[in-house]
């Protein structure tokens, strides 16, 4: 290379630097760097009134999973923390299964309509996406709460005199969060199907296929990055998911986010919470990586 | 024309990648344009000559070498400081300027007086014969008139040189060729020296003053249509130009011994060992067996105004003969006969391998 | 005549899909609906009223944050479309410079981080930062809202970007146009539409947000969805139905602008 072309290249890639830096100076300051001191604060003392005394402690990460018993100072398994956990996982995963076996058959039909009219079925679940999540939620509060839709719907028609409780369940943020993320999983799903070539399904068929059999052996398959992209963006937010179990679920219902709220609230636990907002980051991160992994072989195996 | 020279590339080279991926699409190019000139690269894809195109417009910069424009070094110049225009092969029209936006662009960038940009640009606008289009936005011109456009706005700023790269690639046969006339026409009428990049041979050998045939990032030879087709100097610029025939043997003063003992008569040849000729097809005669080398007739094909005639020579080679077809359409010959064949005069010429 | 025999058909998924369709939509017709509502409550309709209108728009605390969630919106899509603009021209169209992965992970870390972990962050930073200097203003809920934003803005108009020819760049620069005249007279206006597409997402996602503007906001600083969040505790009541309504109307209104202005892209 000529110096002439080195510094070319020089001066373009100073230019990208610099054109990308006030973003990345925004991103640092209320994005990135907040994390960094939120590990810090995991490992401090809490105080009295909130906030945190400067001292070294572990006691914000071991408290994650273990109690210490009031009277006699030994560690015990802290059941009610597991049982959050066990509750977000559980429910999130659950999710993640019902957005699909919804999303999956709405993602093909969107996919099989004529081209001119895709983009209508596609905007009617894109408007639900960029709707304010809170307003989606309330949307469902209103129609299971005692006095909402379904009940009043039963009771009219005679079917039951009592309203049922479906408000503040497990139920209830299972269906919220199925609901709200739904367009995250039909979204990608859509854009995978979108490339699948028909024509392997009339070869699949001229192959003796039944249809549950082209269903499993070919579509499935060949979408499956697709799948895996759909079942991570709604799984990550499920996970973090903090506005739908506190509407829905009530107080007791609590998912990680509302008991990470409860640290820098009543709780008076800044410490903890700190470490449990980490744990959470990880678990997502390890989400995230997965995907990238399973992307990656998605785009080598199907060009 | 004369010949003064405005455009020289020195010892150019252009390498693109790095480490072990190293590519030279320009190897130790040297190269005259001339003022005034229609003087057209050509060569297949690939052989280097959009590179020494855009390292002439400035869109690249050469790893080594140096370009010269009327006798100034502009190696390193930026594209908007060289008094050189482009037409794109894409045509590269800015889809949100008008018709004569896009002709009074380089005008205005270069500061000109509102009235003169006005002014030129309706000039170009008629120089090809857009003047209805004016105000249209350049999505709703068909690919003629996209190309009339392109043509006009990088004529308007009145460039020492306009490069052209593939400019008729994207047109029908019929507009290709009525396109060729037109740019024939616009570099007579403006006297602007044209450099021509084209893959096409029918192209170059029709507009072109000169002819650069390119390969593998070298110039192969430089010279008119006339001089690159009847005296190519090697075997590429031979093969790429027209068709021909290439045969082998020992070189002698008058002539090439071939393989079947038989001798091609090439007078003034003075070639001494293992030497290669080039025969075009239309330079072979056929006549009565025992006139000329031996040969039998493979296979007749028919062309309409021409038909190809397939010959074997008695060791097995395969040379093609161009007969003009007699109008009873039949060339009286058939498969498998025996003839002889002879060569024009002039007709073989000796090539470089 | 036999029917074609539908490749395509799957037994029992279009039944799912009109199903699916239907629950996105109900609910929120339901919630439109019950805005209009002369009555209080779902059990009782008592005709078509826009009193629950009325007593949203003459309530100075809806009114104040209304005004502050559309300041809020405006200044972080000012500030996010701004840098996100110049980090697209930064990272396309260019060899990739050292560290560019690390600079899209940075980009696109607020589409990967749950909500909560950055607003529990952004509490604890913001308290410190607010005891030193004192400052309890808008500052730091536009300054989280920018952050949030940049992946919005950012990803319609690189994808502009990339989608642009590179070759009108090179001609303008032919035709003795400087790089900044380039950018100006060429780049910028067949950008516009990427832009204005990235600065409506922007403002959507700093309209909607909940939880972080719910952990970094000071006291009475209330914007639309955090005050419909405090409302809660008295039930979901018509008049948070109507605002709910209003927003509703607006996110529908820019999307689709939105979308007629990235389909224009051939």
């Amino acid at each position: 290379m000529s110096p002439a072309e080195e510094a070319a290249l020089r001066q373009s890639d100073r230019n990208g630097w610099l054109l990308v830096l006030p973003a990345l100076i925004v991103l640092a300051l209320a994005a990135i760097l907040p994390l960094l001191v939120m590990l810090v604060y995991s490992f401090l003392t809490p105080g009295d009134f909130g906030n945190v005394e400067w001292q070294f402690s572990w006691d914000g990460w071991v408290s994650i999973l273990f109690q210490r018993d009031i009277f006699d100072g030994t560690l015990g398994l802290a059941d009610a923390h597991l049982t959050i956990f066990w509750r977000s996982i559980w429910l999130s995963v659950v999710t993640t299964a019902l957005a699909f076996v919804v999303g999956f058959p709405t993602a093909w039909f969107i996919a099989t309509r004529p081209p001119a009219q895709r983009p209508i079925w596609l905007f009617l679940v894109t408007i639900p996406f960029w709707t304010n999540l809170l307003i989606r939620t309330f949307a469902i509060l209103e129609v299971i709460r005692s006095e909402g839709l379904i009940n009043t719907a039963l009771i009219k028609t005679g079917m039951i005199s009592e309203p049922i409780q479906m408000l503040y369940t497990d139920g209830a943020v299972l269906a919220g969060m199925a609901y709200v993320y739904l367009p995250l999983m039909v979204l990608p799903l859509y854009a995978a199907i979108d490339r699948f070539d028909m024509r392997m399904l009339e070869a699949a068929y001229d192959l003796y296929a039944s249809r549950w059999l082209a269903l499993r052996r070919v579509i499935l398959p060949i979408v499956s990055p697709g799948i895996v992209a759909g079942s991570i963006l709604v799984f990550v937010p499920s996970l973090g998911a903090y506005v739908t179990p506190r509407v829905l679920g009530g107080g007791k219902n609590m998912m990680i986010g509302n008991f990470i709220e409860l640290q820098f609230g009543q709780g008076r636990n800044w410490p903890l919470g700190a470490s449990l907002s980490m744990t959470l980051l990880v678990i997502v991160t390890v989400a995230l990586l997965f995907y990238v992994r399973a992307a990656n072989r998605g785009t080598q195996t199907h060009g | 024309m004369s010949n003064e020279v405005t455009i020289s590339a020195r010892n150019v080279v252009k390498a693109f990648g790095q480490g072990d991926a190293v590519v030279r699409a320009l190897d130790d190019v040297s190269v005259d344009i001339r003022k005034g000139e229609f003087f057209t690269l050509l060569g297949p894809s690939g052989c280097g000559k959009t590179t020494l195109l855009r390292l002439i417009a400035g869109f690249e910069m050469p790893t080594g070498g140096t370009i010269l424009l009327d006798g100034t070094d502009i190696t390193t110049l930026p594209p908007n400081r060289r008094p050189v225009n482009t037409v794109f092969q894409s045509y590269a029209l800015f889809p949100h300027l008008t018709v004569a936006q896009n002709v009074a662009f380089g005008l205005e960038m270069l500061g000109r007086p509102s009235s003169e940009v006005k002014a030129r640009t309706a000039k170009m606008l008629a120089l090809v014969k857009l003047e209805a289009l004016a105000g249209r936005r350049t999505s709703q011109l068909s690919g003629g008139q996209q190309q009339r456009v392109a043509l006009a706005r990088a004529l308007a700023p009145a460039p020492k040189v306009l490069l052209l790269d593939e400019p008729l690639s994207a047109l029908d046969l019929k507009l290709r060729q009525a396109m060729q006339i037109e740019l024939k026409r616009l570099q007579l009428e403006t006297g602007i020296t044209f450099v021509f990049v084209t893959h096409d041979q029918e192209e170059a050998l029709t507009m072109s003053d000169r002819i650069a045939v390119m390969s593998a990032g070298k110039i192969q030879q430089v010279g008119s249509a006339r001089e690159i087709y009847i005296h190519p100097r090697n075997r590429f610029v031979a093969s790429f130009i027209g068709e021909t025939n290439f045969l082998t043997g020992m070189g002698e003063a008058d002539g090439v011994l071939l393989g079947t003992g038989e001798r091609v008569p090439a007078p003034g040849l003075g070639a001494k060992g293992p030497v290669t000729v080039s025969v075009r097809p239309e330079q072979l005669r056929l006549g009565l067996p025992g006139q000329g080398l031996k040969g039998t007739v493979r296979s007749l094909v028919y062309f309409g105004t021409d038909t190809h005639c397939h010959l074997g020579l008695s060791d097995g080679t395969e040379i093609v003969a161009r007969l003009q077809s007699p109008a009873s359409g039949d060339a009286g010959l058939t498969e498998g006969q025996e003839v002889g064949i002879s060569f024009a005069e002039g007709g073989v010429q000796r090539v470089e391998d | 005549m036999a029917e074609r025999f539908a490749v395509n058909r799957l037994p029992g998924f279009t039944t799912i899909a009109i199903l699916a369709f239907l629950a996105l939509y109900i609910p929120i017709i339901t919630l439109v609906f019950f805005s209009f509502n002369a009555g209080k409550t779902v059990m009782d309709f008592n005709g078509f009223s826009l009193q629950w209108y009325a007593v949203a728009w003459n309530n100075t605390a809806v009114q104040e944050a209304a005004w502050r969630s559309v300041v809020i919106a405006f200044w972080a899509t000012v500030i996010a479309t701004t840098v996100a603009t110049m980090a697209a021209l930064g990272t396309t169209r260019r060899r990739a410079f050292k560290g560019q992965t690390a600079v899209y992970v940075a980009i696109n870390q607020p589409l990967m981080v749950p909500e909560i972990v950055t607003a529990v962050a952004l509490l604890i930073v913001f308290a410190w930062v607010k005891v030193q200097t004192g400052y309890q203003g808008l500052g730091y809920l536009i300054l989280a809202h920018a952050a949030f934003c940049i992946p919005f803005a950012y990803l319609p108009i690189r994808a502009r970007l990339e989608g642009l020819d590179l070759s009108l760049e090179t001609a303008a620069a032919d035709l003795y146009a400087t790089p900044w005249r380039t950018f100006r007279r060429v780049t910028l206006p067949l950008l516009a539409p990427g832009i204005v597409a990235g600065a409506m997402l922007a403002f959507i996602t700093s309209l909607d947000d909940v939880v972080i503007t719910e952990f970094v906001k000071s006291a009475g600083q209330d914007t639309l969805p955090t005050y419909m969040l405090g409302q809660l505790r008295r039930g979901v009541t018509p008049e948070v139905n109507a605002i709910s309504t209003l927003l509703l109307g607006l996110t529908v209104v820019i999307l689709t602008a939105f979308f007629l202005l990235t389909r224009e892209r051939r």
